[in-house]
C-alpha cells in the first residue's frame, strides 16, 4: 500500500478491525477444535487401562466384583443390527419414493419436511413413543422395543440420504434405460440403486454409528439386564445404559467399566463416521 | 444394433411387445410400495404426538393448563407442574446458543474465507467429529472431567469478576458446585456447534463469487466482506441454522442429566442445580409409580416434542427460503 493510505485512519482501524476478527474467527476454530481434543484424549487415557480382554469376555458384575461388558455388547449388537435391519429397508423406500417417484405430488414435499423435523427429533421422546405403542401395550420391557426405537432413528437418516443421492443420479441414466424399454422399477433397482450405491451406503453406516451410542431411547424401552440374553422379547442389557448406570454410581470399579466401554463407543463411533467420508468420497 | 435384434422392440414385423402386461403390474407395485412406506414416514410425526396426547390425558385432565406454569413437583402427593423443567430446558438451551452462535460463525468464516484449501476438509470433519460423538459421552466426560475443573477453577473466577456486578450478579452468585444449569449450557455448547456451524459453512457457499469478488474488488477487508456482503445475505439461513441448534439443544439428554443436577426448585443463579424436561424423563420415567406420575411425565415428553417441533420446523422453513431465492436473485 502507498504511504498516504497507511497513514488514513480509517484506514488503519478498518485493517486493526479486520485483524481482530480473524484473530477471532481462528480463535473460534481452535475453541472447536479443543473440545474435541479434549475429549478424545480424556477416553484414550481412562479407557486405556479399562480396554482389557475380559471387558469383552466377562459379564457385567455386581457392586465392588470384577467383570466385563460383554453381556452389554451382545445386547448392543443385537439391537442396533436389528433397529438397522428393520430401519433401513423402510428408509430406502421411502427415500426412493421422494425421489423418483413423488413428482408433482404432495406426500413427497411434505414427507420431506416431516422427515427433516425427525431427523433432529428428541431421541428421548422416540423413547416415550415405544414406551406407549409397544412396552406399555405388551406391559414389560424389552430387546425388541428398544430395536424398534433404534429403527425409527434410522429411517430419517437413511431417507434423506437415499433421497439426496438418488436425486444425484443424471436423468440421462434413467432416460437411456427407460428407452432401452426398461420399466420404471427396473430403472430404480437397477440403474438409480447402482448408481447411488456407495452414497446410500454411507447414509446407513452413519445411521449406525448414530444408534450405536443413543441412550434415551433404550431407557424406558430396552431398560437393562445384568446377565447374558438372546432372548430379544426379555429386557437386554446394553452398552449406552450400563455406562449411564455405572458412571452414575458411586462404585470405583463400575465407573472404571463405563469409561472402557464409553472408550469402546467412541472410538467405533469415530471409526465408523470417517469410514463412512472415506467411502463416500470414493 | 438392427432394431430387430433389441428384444421386444416394436419394430414393422414384431409379433407384439411381450413386456407391457407384466410390467405395467410390477410398476404398479413397486410404486405404491414406495408410496406406502413414504407414507408411513409422513405419518409417524403425528402418530408421535397422538400416542403422547393420549398417555397424558389423565394429567392433562387433572391439571389442565395450571400444569405449564406450577413449579410444584411432589410425587408423593401427585403434584406436579412443569415450570422448573422447561425453564432449565430454556435456560441450558440459551446459554448453549449464546456461547455457540458467536463461535460457530467464526468457525464457518475460518473455514470459507480464511483456511487454506487443502485444510478445509480435514479442519471441517473433524468439527462435525463433535457432532458424532454421542450424548452420553459428553455427559460422562463433562461430570467427571469438565465439572470439576469449572468448579474449582471457572465459577469462582465468575463469581469473583462479573458476580460482583449489581444485578447481573444474581446469575453468578451462590455456591460453586460445578454441576448446574450454567455447566450443562457450556457442554451443550459444545454439542450444537457442530450442527450450526454446518448450516452457516452451507450457506455461505451459496452466496455468489461475483458479489464477494466485487466487494474485494472496492478494497473491502475480509471481515467487511463476510460482515456487509455474506451475511445480509445469507442472513435467513443463518437464522435457519440458529434454530436447528436451539432444536437439538432444547432435547438432548443424557449430557445434561449428568450434569444438570437434578434438582426441582427455581433459581436465578445460573449456578444452581436444576432440571430440564429430557433429564426429568430420564431420570424418574422408570421410577414413576402411579397412572397420574406417568403420565404427568409423558405430557412434559409432549410439550418438549411440540416445542422441538415448531422450532425444527421454523428452521426448515427459513432454509428453504434461503434456496428459493437462490434462483431469483443474482
Amino acid at each position: 500500500m502507498n504511504p498516504v493510505s497507511a497513514m488514513n485512519p480509517i484506514y488503519r482501524r478498518r485493517k486493526r478491525m479486520n485483524s481482530l476478527m480473524m484473530g477471532v474467527s481462528t480463535g473460534a476454530l481452535a475453541f472447536g477444535l479443543f473440545w474435541l481434543i479434549w475429549i478424545v484424549v480424556v477416553l484414550l487415557w481412562e479407557g486405556a487401562s479399562a480396554l482389557r480382554p475380559s471387558l469383552f469376555a466377562q459379564m457385567t458384575p455386581p457392586p465392588g466384583g470384577d467383570g466385563g461388558l460383554a453381556n452389554a455388547i451382545y445386547g448392543s449388537v443385537l439391537m442396533a443390527g436389528a433397529g438397522t435391519l428393520i430401519g433401513t429397508p423402510v428408509g430406502i423406500l421411502a427415500g426412493t419414493y421422494l425421489a423418483e417417484f413423488g413428482g408433482r405430488g404432495w406426500l413427497a414435499p411434505a414427507t420431506r419436511f416431516i422427515n427433516d423435523v425427525l431427523l433432529s427429533a428428541p431421541s428421548i421422546v422416540i423413547g416415550l413413543f415405544v414406551y406407549a405403542i409397544y412396552v406399555a401395550q405388551a406391559k414389560h420391557f424389552s430387546g425388541w422395543a428398544g430395536a424398534v426405537a433404534l429403527a425409527i432413528i434410522v429411517v430419517p437418516v437413511v431417507v434423506r440420504t437415499t433421497d439426496d443421492m438418488l436425486k444425484l443420479v443424471p436423468n440421462s441414466l434413467r432416460e437411456a434405460a427407460a428407452a432401452l424399454g426398461a420399466p420404471s422399477w427396473k430403472v430404480v433397482t437397477m440403474i438409480s440403486y447402482r448408481a447411488a450405491r456407495a452414497g446410500i451406503v454411507t447414509g446407513v453406516l452413519l445411521a449406525i454409528a448414530r444408534i450405536t451410542g443413543e441412550t434415551a431411547p433404550l431407557l424406558f424401552t430396552a431398560l437393562n439386564n445384568q446377565f447374558w440374553s438372546s432372548d430379544m422379547n426379555r429386557p437386554m442389557a446394553n452398552l449406552p445404559v450400563v455406562i449411564f448406570q455405572f458412571a452414575m454410581s458411586p462404585y470405583e470399579d463400575w465407573q472404571r467399566l463405563a469409561w472402557g466401554g464409553a472408550t469402546l463407543i467412541t472410538l467405533f463411533v469415530l471409526g465408523l463416521n470417517i469410514a463412512a467420508r472415506a467411502l463416500f468420497r470414493k | 444394433m438392427a432394431p430387430r435384434d433389441i428384444p421386444g422392440a416394436v419394430t414393422d414385423h414384431a409379433p407384439k411387445p411381450f413386456m407391457p402386461r407384466k410390467n405395467a403390474l410390477m410398476d404398479a407395485i413397486f410404486r405404491n410400495i414406495t408410496r406406502f412406506f413414504a407414507f408411513l414416514v409422513f405419518s409417524l410425526l403425528a402418530a408421535i404426538l397422538v400416542s403422547l396426547l393420549i398417555g397424558s390425558m389423565p394429567s392433562i385432565r387433572k391439571f389442565g393448563l395450571e400444569f405449564l406454569w406450577s413449579a410444584e413437583w411432589d410425587p408423593v402427593k401427585e403434584q406436579f407442574g412443569a415450570l422448573v423443567p422447561i425453564f432449565g430446558t430454556l435456560v441450558t438451551s440459551f446459554i448453549a446458543l449464546a456461547i455457540a452462535i458467536p463461535v460457530s460463525f467464526g468457525i464457518s468464516i475460518f473455514l470459507t474465507e480464511l483456511s487454506p484449501v487443502w485444510l478445509r476438509r480435514p479442519l471441517g470433519t473433524a468439527i462435525e467429529m463433535l457432532a458424532a460423538i454421542p450424548s452420553i459421552i459428553y455427559g460422562m466426560w463433562g461430570l467427571f472431567v469438565f465439572v470439576p475443573i469449572f468448579q474449582e477453577r471457572v465459577q469462582p473466577l465468575l463469581a469473583h469478576t462479573i458476580g460482583k456486578v449489581p444485578g447481573l450478579g444474581l446469575l453468578f452468585s451462590g455456591a460453586p458446585m460445578g454441576i448446574g444449569m450454567l455447566a450443562a449450557g457450556i457442554i451443550l455448547a459444545v454439542m450444537v456447534i457442530p450442527f450450526i456451524t454446518a448450516v452457516m459453512r452451507d450457506v455461505f457457499e451459496l452466496v455468489p463469487a461475483m458479489l464477494k469478488e466485487s466487494a474485494y474488488g472496492l478494497g473491502s477487508t475480509t471481515w467487511e466482506v463476510v460482515w456487509r456482503v455474506v451475511l445480509p445475505y445469507t442472513k435467513v439461513g443463518v437464522i435457519g441454522g440458529v434454530m436447528l441448534g436451539l432444536g437439538r439443544a432444547l432435547g438432548e439428554t443424557m449430557a445434561v442429566t449428568f450434569v444438570i443436577g437434578n434438582a426441582h426448585h427455581l433459581s436465578a443463579s445460573l449456578f444452581a442445580p436444576g432440571n430440564s424436561i429430557a433429564s426429568a424423563l430420564a431420570n424418574e420415567f422408570t421410577e414413576a409409580v402411579g397412572e397420574l406420575y406417568t403420565s404427568a411425565l409423558i405430557e412434559l415428553g409432549l410439550l418438549l416434542f411440540l416445542i422441538t417441533t415448531i422450532v425444527l420446523a421454523l428452521s426448515k422453513l427459513l432454509l428453504l427460503q434461503l434456496a428459493k431465492g437462490e434462483g431469483t436473485r443474482t
